[in-house]
């Protein structure tokens, strides 16, 4: 089905990734990428969880908006946190939702894959949340489901992440407010991530004053100082006077090969230490869209610490989640209508 | 079209006429719950000139609307204030303009998701044509007839006007 890419780097899945996003009217119909979207749709979205976040707030957790609508889980490779606040909004927004884990080989099931897909296609489904091994997997699945469907991608391969980069935009936001005058610095596994991929464009499209990226020779993507950040190899040099500091998780199952040398020295390098952390600017929030590997990439003391907004990241990630739910659901039919009073 | 009074002589007469409800009804302490954005304006109002004790609750009934699949998601939806519990309450819900009764069966609706209240009084500062429920207000400042197409809009919340187009 997808071609594994030769580097991370090389177009992943085409140039009409960002097109099959948005229907006639310019409305999300799926959320696949961030690559594509203009600010104006990543600010609505931001918006409209910020509303969210007050419903997750209230004593009752739940709104009517979606009853009705079946919506399937469908998750190719394990998570807990993203596949349970997917689960969890869908709930708190009156949908129902089904939970189909299928664990697969990082080998292409394009046929069993679609068939899958036709069989849920013909239970009348509304929505698919796909995450996949596999590069492009979602928006192979988005080009191949009925009209009415629709598909969001969380995360596919090494492409993207695009519900969890716009919960770190909404921590960000909340916690600092204007995108303009910030520096974000992106700490570790880079050549690994979905995740640092599409919080690159969301930070790109949503004009951070400066984002950096800090790794292991390694573990930087060749090419990645064209997507607009700037490239540093030392912790410390790379995290002066930031805002914001993302760790990455190290991830231990994608390494192909030796490409550190042991845990260990990657921690005595690169781990984020409270003793390090005073590089940063005093009031810098530190992000880990999780799961956090402690003693790895992050000392227990940072990560538990007062600048950590690691558990914030997760309860915005409900909110997040039903805003663009709501708003791929929530367009009016391409057809005209009736009149709406 | 029929002249329609001034908000501040609507509400004169909101509150006198609530009060005398009130009484008739034998209820004290109620809840007041303002539906935003133009009801919410008129609740404080009406809760400061009746000295209610509770403090006022408000509304955002976005979430509860008929016509979201139509319409969309509005992205700046108001927290709704409610407290934890209705149960029991004798809830007055105000609201500026009443018309199909659509936002009144959504608030309600919301309201109920929080419990079961004793009562719920409905307080509207204007009562326009054009009902599509069987829904009607306890209280009202003024009826107006006004024409299907016509659109009447209380802006504000200083000074609180009328718009209509």
């Amino acid at each position: 089905m997808v071609n594994k890419p030769a580097r991370p780097t090389d177009s992943l899945i085409g140039n009409d990734s960002w097109n099959i996003q948005l229907d006639t009217k310019g409305r999300l119909k799926h959320f696949l990428t961030i690559e594509g979207l203009g600010s104006e749709i990543l600010t609505n979205i931001l918006d409209t969880a910020e509303s969210f976040a007050n419903v997750n707030e209230q004593s009752v957790k739940k709104v009517p908006i979606l009853r009705g609508k079946t919506i399937v889980n469908l998750f190719f490779e394990a998570s807990t946190r993203t596949r349970t606040t997917f689960e969890l909004a869908a709930k708190r927004l009156s949908a129902d939702i089904l939970n189909i884990n299928i664990s697969t080989s990082a080998t292409s099931k394009g046929e069993t894959l679609l068939d899958t897909l036709q069989n849920l296609q013909a239970m009348l489904c509304d929505m698919f949340i796909v995450r996949h091994s596999d590069s492009g997997a979602a928006h192979f699945i988005a080009s191949h489901v009925a009209p009415h469907i629709s598909v969001i991608n969380a995360g596919d391969g090494r492409h993207a992440h695009p519900t969890q980069a716009m919960l770190d935009m909404f921590t960000i936001r909340r916690n600092k407010g204007d995108f303009g005058q910030l520096r974000v610095a992106i700490v570790g596994d880079l050549l690994h991530s979905r995740v640092a991929r599409s919080q690159i464009h969301a930070l790109n499209t949503l004009n951070t004053g400066d984002v950096r990226v800090i790794a292991p020779k390694t573990l930087i993507p060749t090419g990645i100082e064209d997507m607009g950040v700037s490239v540093f190899n030392d912790l410390e040099a790379g995290i002066r006077d930031a805002d914001v500091i993302i760790m990455l998780r190290l991830q231990k199952e994608r390494m192909l090969g030796a490409l550190l040398p042991s845990e260990a020295e990657y921690y005595s390098q690169y781990g984020l230490t409270e003793e390090r952390l005073r590089a940063a600017k005093d009031d810098a929030i530190v992000m880990h869209p999780g799961p956090i590997n402690r003693g790895v990439e992050i000392e227990s003391r940072v990560a538990d610490g007062v600048r950590s907004v690691i558990l914030d990241q997760v309860t915005y990630g409900i909110a997040v989640r039903m805003a663009v739910m709501s708003m791929v659901l929530g367009r009016e039919p391409e057809q005209p209508g009736g009149d709406v009073t | 079209m029929d002249d329609i009074a001034k908000p501040d002589q609507l509400l004169e007469i909101l509150a006198d006429d609530l009060k005398k409800l009130l009484t008739e009804r034998s209820i004290d302490n109620p809840l007041m719950v303002g539906i935003h954005t133009g009801g919410a304006w008129i609740a404080e109002i009406l809760h400061r000139k009746l000295g209610l004790e509770q403090p006022l609750a408000t509304l955002d009934i976005s979430f509860y609307r008929d016509d979201f699949s139509r319409i969309g998601m509005n992205p700046k939806v108001k927290p709704s204030r409610l407290p934890p519990q209705v149960e029991d309450k004798h809830i007055i819900l105000v609201d500026d303009v009443l018309q199909t009764g659509r936002t009144i069966r959504a608030a309600m609706n919301e309201i109920f998701d929080y419990g079961r209240p004793a009562s719920i009084t409905l307080v509207c500062l204007v009562d326009r044509s054009g009902r599509e429920l069987p829904i009607q207000a306890d209280v009202i400042g003024q009826h107006l007839n006004l024409e299907p197409g016509q659109h009447i809009k209380l802006s504000g919340p200083d000074p609180l006007e009328f718009v209509i187009t």
